[in-house]
């Protein structure tokens, strides 16, 4: 036996397989990604016997190793591949009791791939609830395996899990070794000659799903397709045949275990019956989920702003503080202003992602998420999308990059691209800071709409409907243009509901936000830095001149108000503010100088910059990190050069709040959108359509206002 | 019996042609015996989530403007369109 065997949890979803996770590893997790994708990875310890730990693995949900999406494909890529690095030494297929049927064609296809296997009989309560008795002895007899009965919500018959698990380990023991369906003898033959000595069924999967698993390459997929031509071999038909033949043989060994106590004449009206008629209702239904979104929001912008105020503060506190307390060098500042200002704007999202996720993962847990694609569903088609649509949508107010990580269980390829492709247009909460100044700079505080609205607060959500409807829109478009021959369905498990278990929710939180500060972090990070060096650094001696020039043109000036015109004109001179005035001729239309041109130029990379970029550009120098009103008041006292009145007036205000409403601004979400359609084609049409949206209509906007 | 995906647009128009009955054609709380699929495609999917031929299913839920449905099948809630439940004949 292994010092430290590997053990694959698998198992339809909704069987319980987290819960049973959880339970063996509480909180000894750590998440990381699979090998080649992105992808979270839950890795835990169980221990097994003395000194003996088992790494266990939590993988995503499946009904057959015959994946329908890309979060189902991760699973396959481990279990066809006995040389990936995950492939397991022992799995456990966790089944659902009530519905064991079903569950089973799940095991027999990974007890056929040759993987020592325990079954794991989970929701037995469940089961007797509706009547049914399993005799598990006589099951694991006849199915030839350890079967262990587990409450995996409760933690309870883990003992009895552990003592199979262990006698399956030392036997290694692996039961069947023919295959319940006929195939073709030679043409295994062939592929075990080419690809290596398996087992029957591992060349048989091989075989079909080929296109799919990344142990192969190219040249290889080409064989692959030769030899299903030469055969016959037709992959849809092998695979219903087989799972016809598996579901037959079944069907004795489960008939034989399980004894059914017909349910009374009209089923008890169990707890979900009852929810379904009011969440499923035509009518109600769409209330409680607007009324559920509204608390989502709620959360994220006004709940998360103190802890956020705080981090904010906590930051600035930490900056004043190493700022007179460290030497003024460059050093200190590429610490203070790039380094530590960088950290911080990714810190201060971790609240709303907190809160998003808590909501979220509630959502998920309780079960109702599935039934808001049920009610999404037809409506999301119209515009090309797909009830599943409704996840990522509603993620991409926090951030786009989870957002468009959710879209994995989206089944169709062209539902989900057309997901991935808009989700950006939803406004994230790095838009949330510039909005706010934005919109405090050119709609006044006091006004209301109808005497009873903030007009402000008005003028806010109207400009997330506008994502969220630009989102639509385009989508629209996209189904429109893009002909992909494949079609697009939904085929789904609506659960019963459950109670959230808490310490699931935290967990999800935890590695959601981990995940979020290191992936964008990194980024964001990375940026603040390259921003500050083309800040404060000019070519040849244009910044030392600067200073010179300033001093010999304003000899009266002294003090801050000489550091504040010092800081301006170096800013003018350094490699950002030349960018700047390089591009100023293309986006003089829209209304902007060349200082909002490097505010535009440093937020390409990652829009939150803009507020910060907005603050070093109106030089507010030595008082860094005051608050937003010390940027407003600058900004609002800014003279337009040519008319002489204010610069940020209601065309110049507008214009720029749709402009960051709809650029694409978030080299992360690029990055995300790379790697989730493998391709360079999607990412850029991404930034050329929302950059192209973005310019015209900002540009509509200010010569209209003007 | 399971046909050619090539076929299968025209196989499910031929259901409709021939009043075969579909769960499609199930009104909430009605109740029917699953007895073959019109699409090779979406039938090997139903087949893994528990669809068999000879189970009873019962609709359950027609969502607010009349597709998607939700059928109780083995036992559990199987929610799907209304042109992916055209492709299961019942009786």
């Amino acid at each position: 036996m292994k010092k430290s065997p590997k053990i694959a949890l698998i198992g339809n979803p909704n069987a319980g397989k987290s819960s049973l996770f959880n339970s063996l590893t509480g909180l000894r997790q750590k998440t990381g990604n699979f090998p080649g994708v992105t992808m979270d990875k839950l890795i835990g310890k169980w221990k097994l016997e003395k000194g003996d730990d088992a790494e266990i693995l939590d993988l995503p949900g499946i009904y057959s190793i015959y994946p329908k999406s890309v979060d189902e494909q991760v699973v396959i890529n481990i279990l066809a591949n006995p040389q990936h690095p995950d492939y397991p030494d022992l799995a456990i297929v966790v089944a659902d009791a009530s519905n064991l049927k079903r569950n089973l064609l799940l095991f027999s296809q990974v007890r056929d791939l040759g993987i020592p296997t325990v079954l794991a009989l989970n929701m037995i309560d469940v089961a007797e609830s509706q009547g049914i008795v399993i005799n598990s002895v006589k099951l694991a007899r006849e199915l030839n395996v350890e079967v262990a009965e587990v409450n995996a919500k409760k933690g309870i018959g883990l003992n009895g899990l552990r003592l199979s698990v262990n006698k399956t380990l030392e036997t290694n023991y692996n039961s069947n070794d023919s295959l319940p369906m006929d195939y073709d003898r030679e043409m295994v033959e062939e592929i075990k000659e080419k690809y290596g000595d398996t087992d029957d069924y591992h060349a048989l999967l091989w075989l079909s799903e080929h296109d799919n698993l990344i142990q192969f390459d190219e040249k290889q997929r080409i064989e692959f397709d030769n030899i299903q031509e030469k055969y016959g071999w037709k992959t849809q038909n092998a695979q219903s045949k087989e799972t016809m033949a598996r579901y037959s043989q079944l069907n004795e060994i489960v008939d034989n275990c399980l004894h059914e106590v017909p349910a009374e004449e009209e089923e008890i009206n169990t707890w979900t019956d009852r929810l379904d008629k009011i969440f499923l209702h035509r009518f109600w239904g769409y209330f409680i989920f607007l009324g559920i979104l509204f608390i989502v929001f709620q959360a994220i912008f006004t709940w998360a702003t103190y802890p956020m105020d705080l981090i904010d503060g906590g930051i600035a506190n930490l900056n004043d503080f190493l700022k007179t307390n460290l030497p003024p060098t460059k050093l200190t500042d590429l610490l203070t202003d790039g380094l530590i200002a960088g950290i911080g704007g990714v810190l201060i999202f971790i609240p709303q992602i907190a809160f998003l996720f808590l909501f979220i993962s509630m959502l998920e847990e309780t079960g109702y998420m599935s039934r808001v694609m049920f009610i999404m569903d037809k409506l999301m088609r119209r515009f090309g999308l797909n009830g599943k649509s409704v996840v990522p949508l509603i993620s991409g107010v926090a951030c786009a990059v989870p957002a468009i990580m959710s879209t994995r269980s989206i089944g169709s390829w062209k539902d989900r691209l057309i997901t991935i492709m808009v989700t950006p247009l939803m406004s994230c909460s790095a838009r949330l800071p510039i909005y706010t100044v934005l919109i405090a700079l050119v709609v006044p505080e006091k006004s209301t709409l109808f005497g009873i609205f903030n007009l402000q607060g008005v003028v806010l959500f109207a400009m997330y409907l506008l994502g969220f409807f630009m989102a639509l829109f385009s989508a629209y478009v996209m189904k429109l243009l893009l002909k992909v021959k494949e079609r697009s369905y939904f085929i789904m498990e609506l659960p019963s509901y459950k109670s959230p278990r808490f310490s699931h929710v935290m967990i999800t939180i935890l590695n959601s936000t981990k995940a979020f500060v290191f992936e964008a972090g990194k980024v964001i990070v990375a940026i603040s830095i390259v921003l500050w060096v083309l800040a404060s650094y000019g070519p040849g001696d244009a910044i030392e001149q600067a200073e010179i020039y300033v001093k010999t043109q304003n000899p009266t000036l002294s003090g801050t108000e000489l550091q504040n015109k010092i800081s301006s004109q170096k800013l003018e001179n350094s490699y950002a503010g030349r960018f700047g005035k390089v591009i100023e001729p293309v986006i003089k239309p829209l209304g902007y100088d060349w200082k909002i041109g490097i505010a535009l130029i440093t937020s390409f990379a990652a829009r939150e910059v803009f507020v910060g970029t907005m603050s070093t550009i109106y030089s507010l120098g030595g008082e860094a990190n005051e608050e937003n009103s010390t940027v407003m008041k600058r900004m609002r006292a800014e003279i337009n050069p040519e008319t002489g009145k204010p610069m940020y007036d209601m065309a110049l205000g507008f214009s720029l709040l749709i402009f960051y409403a709809f650029a694409m601004q978030c080299m992360s979400t690029l990055a995300v959108t790379y790697r989730e359609t493998k391709s360079w084609k999607y990412p850029t049409i991404q930034f050329v359509y929302m950059t192209a949206l973005a310019y015209i209509s900002a540009f509509v906007v200010y010569q209209v206002l003007k | 019996m399971v046909y050619p995906l090539h076929t299968s647009y025209l196989i499910s128009h031929i259901s409709y042609l021939f009043h075969m009955k579909t769960i499609a054609d199930l009104k909430v709380g009605e109740r029917g015996i699953i007895v073959n699929f019109t699409d090779e495609e979406f039938s090997l999917k139903l087949l893994e989530m528990g669809c068999l031929p000879g189970t009873q299913v019962t609709m359950t839920h027609i969502a607010p403007f009349g597709d998607p449905i939700a059928v109780k099948v083995s036992g559990y809630v199987l929610s799907m369109r209304k042109e992916e439940a055209a492709t299961i004949v019942i009786a």
